[in-house]
């Protein structure tokens, strides 16, 4: 059976076009980094709960859960950025994300705020050495002392890498 | 009205009209040529009339235009005026298509293929001026002076908003109309209810029009008046001046010609205004209502939940004192007999009797046959079996696929027939059974069978990799290879070689299973098995080190705990389990799924003896936990398939749990045993 389509990825308004960059960011860290996703891609967030593992998945996909009767993959950002610490505490949250017509759920180390950013707030993405993380960073967030890491979650999400989806329904 | 509302009634009409097309088809199909049946012909009739009406009423033009082309040649096969034959049904079922493809483009909003209309239009207008040899008495009265026609509206006619004075206009419109009315029953003024009908009317029709075009004038009137229509003797129509020409009823006319009508009694032929006709379709009204696909299933998904919910309160239940909350758990028992019940019939409302796919088969397999110049008959055998309708939309593909296979590839030529020795008439068997949790789908054919060397000698060609000393099996599977086609060349029936392999690829994403049997010169018989819905599974749960795992009951053999000597090693990482005089191959599911467990020798553990495809293995894990019906979710609408499981599921304490894919475990040990 076909999961139900949570109600939020119908009311959300249409996204525009990809290379424009959205001006509202939900924030969220991982390990002494700070990064913001497109606040309309957030479906909603949760605790941290068990999750049931999957034979034969990579290390960063933790498993599925239940999410009111749909069965979501989560995967741990932590993980998959090759951060050195992924300990589970209460803080530990998961955000659960709508991209490319599919939920998914990601486990980061806790969420601040969502935020505005101007066009001028934000500095293109300075060039790195191909590493395979950074093409998915669409630009750095400038706010006083802080700096944002702006992800093309979407991307991310929907790349190869990641083994979320067949490759058959990989855009 | 607004566009909305239109629309709306639009889709209604194209609903209906597809239906009423699909309807005339099989009647069509059905139809006997030579002794036509006559309420066949009525129905294939009634069909293309509704669809004319509503064509006329929603304002497409060109199929109502196209449409009363073929009424009018259907009115004179209903009338007797026309014999049925071959080239005529063939006419029809091609302005069948024709139709069909106007529908969906004014649906679509696309123009229809004018040419096409156009091309067939005329055809129907030459069949029509046509006069078969074999032409029925009436009809050389039909070309005569014109129509006799006795209009006896039901005294509530009124009330559909119909009018008599206005047909009696159109009547005139048609040619020089006579009219008399009959006020006979008209009472006194004090009596007679002003929105009753009391009179019916008499019409000479001087006209060349044709039958058809008069009926149609009372085309929405059909049900609400006795009709009686016949054809004016040339010397009759001149000779009866009594009836005194009236346009409107109004004026009553004390003495109607009752000699003219008691001497033309034995001649009339009753029509009975499609009474009948109208009571069966009410009577398929009544009993069913058009539901969208996807209110059915959120009501399932919602029953999915409920289910889940239920087996949740039973599973906290079990800790409670039974003495203490008698009543509590009373309650809660009868919860869960109402939840299965509500359960299974709600799963039933998405249940349709396969006849759905197997009905659009008799016109493929006689188009094809006339195509190919084959003689092809087809067999369709438990037709009624239901399934999901989920299942049912997945599998018409791949059926078609198959039938057309057979009828290319699979069945000789009479000529060929004969010279084996068989019935110049091939034979095509579409059989549908239940078994157990499964409907299992024959497509079986009387041709000559898959040949074996060819098989070996296309795959060669075509690099299709080939098992040293395949046993016969092994070669059938290779037709299933993508890019394998057999056929000597390729025709537009099959024969591209994309067929057999998606065939394989869209029955396995329903978790089913497509075997072949086939002997050479007898024919051949593909096997699909099917689960009946992708929904619901009867599940056993085991326990693998701290997971849980749902394996589908059906598949389930038996269990047993190995005594110390029963596992054999064949070679590192290949084991045997002895069961009985059997040597199955041990599957340690720990091993597969990497996960770990505290006790990994087999002895320690439950074997469950798994079969699937005629093939067995057993299947090690730490406990058996329960057994439970299971609502199945896709993995794969959020997440992407897994190497083993087939789905997941959700668990009375909220937990997801995988179900093993038994079909793709058992296939991966027969491979290894292969290699």
């Amino acid at each position: 059976m076909t999961a139900p389509t949570p109600s939020i990825a119908e009311t959300r308004p249409a996204a525009g076009p990809v290379d424009e960059i959205p001006n509202e960011f939900l924030t969220f860290t991982l390990g002494a980094e700070e990064y913001g996703v497109d606040i309309l891609k957030v479906q909603e967030i949760r605790g941290y709960d068990t999750v049931t593992k999957v034979p034969n998945a990579p290390s960063f996909i933790k498993g599925v859960i239940n999410l009111r009767g749909t069965i979501v993959p989560v995967v741990d950002l932590r993980l998959k950025f090759n951060l050195e610490r992924a300990e589970y505490n209460e803080f530990t949250v998961m955000i659960i994300l709508n991209v490319a017509r599919r939920i998914v759920g990601v486990v980061v180390d806790g969420v601040s705020d969502v935020m505005q950013l101007t066009a001028e707030q934000i500095r293109p993405a300075p060039e790195f050495g191909g590493g395979i993380n950074t093409k998915f960073i669409t630009g750095i967030g400038a706010l006083e002392q802080r700096m944002l890491i702006l992800i093309d979650i979407e991307r991310l999400m929907s790349s190869e890498d990641m083994a979320l989806m067949d490759s058959a329904a990989v855009h | 009205m607004s566009n909305i509302d239109l629309s709306r009634f639009h889709r209604a009409f194209f609903d209906e009209s597809l239906e009423g097309l699909e309807a005339m088809e099989a009647a069509l199909l059905r139809l006997d040529v030579g002794q036509a049946d006559a309420e066949t012909i009525n129905l294939i009739f009634r069909s293309a009339h509704s669809i004319k009406g509503g064509a006329g009423t929603f304002g497409f033009t060109a199929v109502a235009g196209f449409t009363h082309l073929l009424e009018t040649l259907l009115e004179r096969m209903r009338s007797g005026q026309r014999q049925v034959s071959q080239a005529d049904v063939d006419l029809l079922l091609r302005s069948v298509d024709v139709t069909r493809a106007m529908l969906r483009a004014a649906d679509g909003g696309d123009a229809a293929d004018v040419d096409a209309v156009a091309r067939l239009g005329a055809e129907l207008e030459q069949a029509l001026e046509m006069k078969p040899a074999a032409v029925a008495p009436v009809a050389a009265a039909a070309a005569a002076a014109g129509w006799k026609i006795r209009f006896l509206p039901k005294s509530d006619i009124f009330a559909s908003g119909n009018d008599p004075l206005r047909i009696l206009r159109e009547l005139d419109r048609l040619g020089e109309a006579r009219i008399a009315c009959d006020s006979q029953s008209l009472p006194a003024l004090a009596d007679a209810a002003p929105e009753t009908c009391y009179l019916s009317w008499t019409v000479e029709l001087r006209s060349d029009c044709d039958e058809a075009a008069v009926r149609d004038v009372f085309a929405w009137v059909e049900d609400e008046c006795e009709l009686e229509i016949l054809p004016l003797p040339a010397d009759e129509g001149q000779g009866s001046k009594e009836a005194q020409p009236l346009i409107a009823g109004a004026v009553p006319q004390p003495h109607p010609s009752t000699e003219a009508r008691g001497a033309e009694k034995p001649k009339l032929k009753l029509v009975e205004g499609g009474k009948e006709p109208t009571q069966e379709r009410r009577s398929g009204d009544a009993g069913s209502i058009r539901v969208g696909t996807e209110k059915i299933d959120a009501l399932i998904n919602l029953v999915g939940e409920l289910v889940i919910t239920q087996a949740m309160l039973q599973q906290i239940a079990g800790n409670l004192d039974p003495v203490l909350n008698e009543k509590l758990l009373q309650g809660l028992s009868l919860l869960d007999r109402n939840t299965r019940m509500l359960q299974e019939a709600v799963m039933a409302t998405r249940m349709l009797p396969v006849d759905a796919v197997f009905s659009r088969f008799p016109r493929m397999v006689r188009d094809l046959s006339a195509k190919l110049g084959k003689q092809i008959r087809l067999e369709t055998v438990g037709e009624g079996t239901e399934l999901d309708k989920g299942v049912i939309e997945r599998i018409a593909d791949p059926l078609t696929h198959l039938v057309r296979n057979s009828l290319d590839h699979g069945l000789e030529n009479a000529v060929q027939r004969i010279a084996a020795g068989k019935d110049p008439t091939g034979t095509i068997t579409l059989r549908a059974a239940h078994q157990g949790g499964h409907i299992v789908i024959e497509v079986a054919d009387d041709g000559r069978g898959l040949d074996r060397e060819r098989i070996l000698a296309k795959a060669a060609e075509r690099g299709i990799p080939v098992p040293a000393n395949p046993v016969d099996a092994d070669v059938w599977q290779l037709i299933f290879a993508p890019g394998f086609s057999t056929a000597e060349q390729v025709t537009d029936v099959s024969g591209r070689g994309v067929g057999m392999d998606v065939v394989k690829k869209n029955v396995q994403a329903l978790s089913g299973q497509i075997e072949i049997s086939t002997r050479p010169g007898q024919g051949t018989c593909v096997t699909i098995r099917l689960p009946l819905t992708l929904a619901i599974l009867d599940g056993m749960s085991v326990r693998v080190g701290d997971d849980i795992f749902i394996v589908p009951l059906n598949c389930v053999v038996e269990s047993l705990q190995p005594q110390a000597g029963q596992v054999r090693t064949l070679s590192a990482g290949a084991r045997v389990v002895k069961v009985r005089n059997e040597y199955l191959p041990l599957a340690p599911l720990h091993e597969l799924f990497r996960i770990r467990t505290d006790a990994p020798e087999p002895e320690a553990g439950i074997l469950v003896l798994l079969e699937s495809e005629g093939r067995k293995v057993a299947a090690q894990v730490d406990e058996l936990v329960g057994q439970q019906q299971v609502v199945i979710k896709s993995l794969e609408a959020n997440y992407r398939r897994v190497g083993g499981i087939s789905g997941a599921t959700i668990l009375g304490d909220g937990r997801v749990a995988l179900i093993l894919d038994v079909a793709e475990l058992v296939r991966g040990y027969a491979r290894a045993a292969a290699a």
